[in-house]
């Protein structure tokens, strides 16, 4: 990391670094909470909160934390703040904390926060480690709306509680796809994201590990 | 008996966490590439699940429930919201102790885990296992079962996974 600006920092994780689509962090929580957009909007909401805060504590203590019992300290902010979003969340949106249950409290063992404490607060300055906290909630955030959009959209035929494609059941015409309302949907169609990030932005191609040897006809008896 | 039999089956098949809650999804894509790495990571998840689901079911039973420090003078105490910090650093210092152990009486284990057994602290099948015993409200025995059942549906899951690209590279 030679230059690091603020603006590179905020938004280089929205598209080029993007945590879910590039590092394949934080996919748990994607695959579970991406049933409903209004559901995902609030744990977007909580990811970003998290990644930023966890991000800037580390960042002010990070001369003071031993090396060897860094990991649990992360653990630990990341923690307490996780506990506050988790009783904000059950104060002011008790609905959509019990549709999310488990996973709020699942944001501890995200990857895409803990990896962030260590590989970006712990060597970078509060102001920037605040940023990077948010430009990856960001990027955390697009990634599973480009999900839910879709799951919602073409599993209940609504978005945000409005029928924009009326089913079959209320005397519309679009049958819903019960598929996109199950977890595996979400895999598929972070899979087509990323084919499409990648065809547009070559370079994040990995190299393969396998490769298909070539086709060989048998010769004939 | 058969209670605790039915919840061995529904939390190893039914309720699979890697393939029906998605949790553990990082660790599985990652390692499920080696079917050695993998089987490690399994065995050391099953572990680690079986003693940790129950030690946070006593901890969470005795102490942070509401109203569970009556036995200490203080039944108007209500601590369950720090549950969240409770499990994961009942986890990480479990994991630890789990290192410490098998480096001193079983070494031939402890290096073959190698670096899975740190890793399994952030595994979210992990810390999901004991949110779920927690909202359902597993007593200790079901706690018990219901450690072991999620930790074998896991590795089952992973196994299953890792041998399959081995296979398709011998093809």
């Amino acid at each position: 990391m030679s230059d690091v600006s603020a603006k590179k920092v905020l938004f280089e994780p929205i598209f080029s670094n993007n945590p879910i689509a590039l590092q394949i962090l934080g996919i748990c929580s994607a695959l579970a909470v991406t049933t409903s957009l209004s559901v995902t909007l609030v744990m977007c909401a909580s990811v970003i909160a998290v990644t930023a805060f966890s991000n800037l504590a580390v960042s002010l203590i990070r001369a003071q934390i031993p090396n060897s019992i860094r990991i649990i300290v992360q653990m630990t902010i990341i923690a307490s703040l996780v506990i506050v979003v988790d009783q904000l969340l059950k104060a002011y949106a008790y609905e959509i904390s019990k549709q999310l249950s488990v996973f709020v409290g699942l944001i501890i063992t995200n990857c895409i926060v803990m990896g962030r404490a260590e590989g970006f607060a712990m060597q970078n300055p509060p102001m920037l480690s605040f940023l990077d906290g948010i430009g990856n909630g960001l990027g955390y955030s697009i990634a599973i709306l480009f999900v839910a959009v879709f799951r919602e959209l073409f599993g209940s035929g609504e978005l945000l509680g409005f029928t924009i494609l009326a089913s079959v059941n209320d005397g519309g015409w679009y049958v819903p796809n019960g598929m996109m309302l199950l977890p595996p949907s979400a895999f598929f169609i972070i899979g087509l994201g990323i084919w499409a990030l990648r065809t547009w932005k070559p370079e994040q191609v990995e190299e393969p590990d396998f490769k298909m040897s070539a086709h060989k006809t048998r010769e004939a008896f | 008996m058969e209670h605790y039999l039915s919840l061995l089956i529904t939390a190893i098949f039914v309720e699979n966490l890697a393939l029906a809650f998605f949790l553990g999804m990082c660790t599985f894509l990652a390692i499920s590439k080696k079917v050695e790495a993998a089987i490690g990571l399994g065995i050391a998840v099953v572990v680690v699940l079986t003693l940790s689901v129950p030690v946070n079911n006593l901890i969470f039973n005795t102490v942070l429930r509401d109203g569970a420090l009556s036995w200490a003078g203080l039944p108007n105490v209500d601590l369950s919201f720090l549950g969240l910090l409770t499990y994961i650093g009942v986890i990480a210092a479990l994991v630890q102790i789990l290192e410490m152990v098998l480096d001193k009486y079983i070494p031939a284990l402890y290096s073959a885990l190698g670096v899975f057994l740190p890793l399994i602290t952030v595994n979210c099948a992990i810390l999901g296992a004991s949110l779920f015993m927690v909202e359902r409200d597993y007593n200790f025995g079901e706690s018990v079962v219901y450690g072991f059942g999620a930790g074998v549906g896991w590795a089952l899951a992973i196994g299953a996974l890792g041998r399959y690209p081995r296979e398709a590279q011998v093809q």
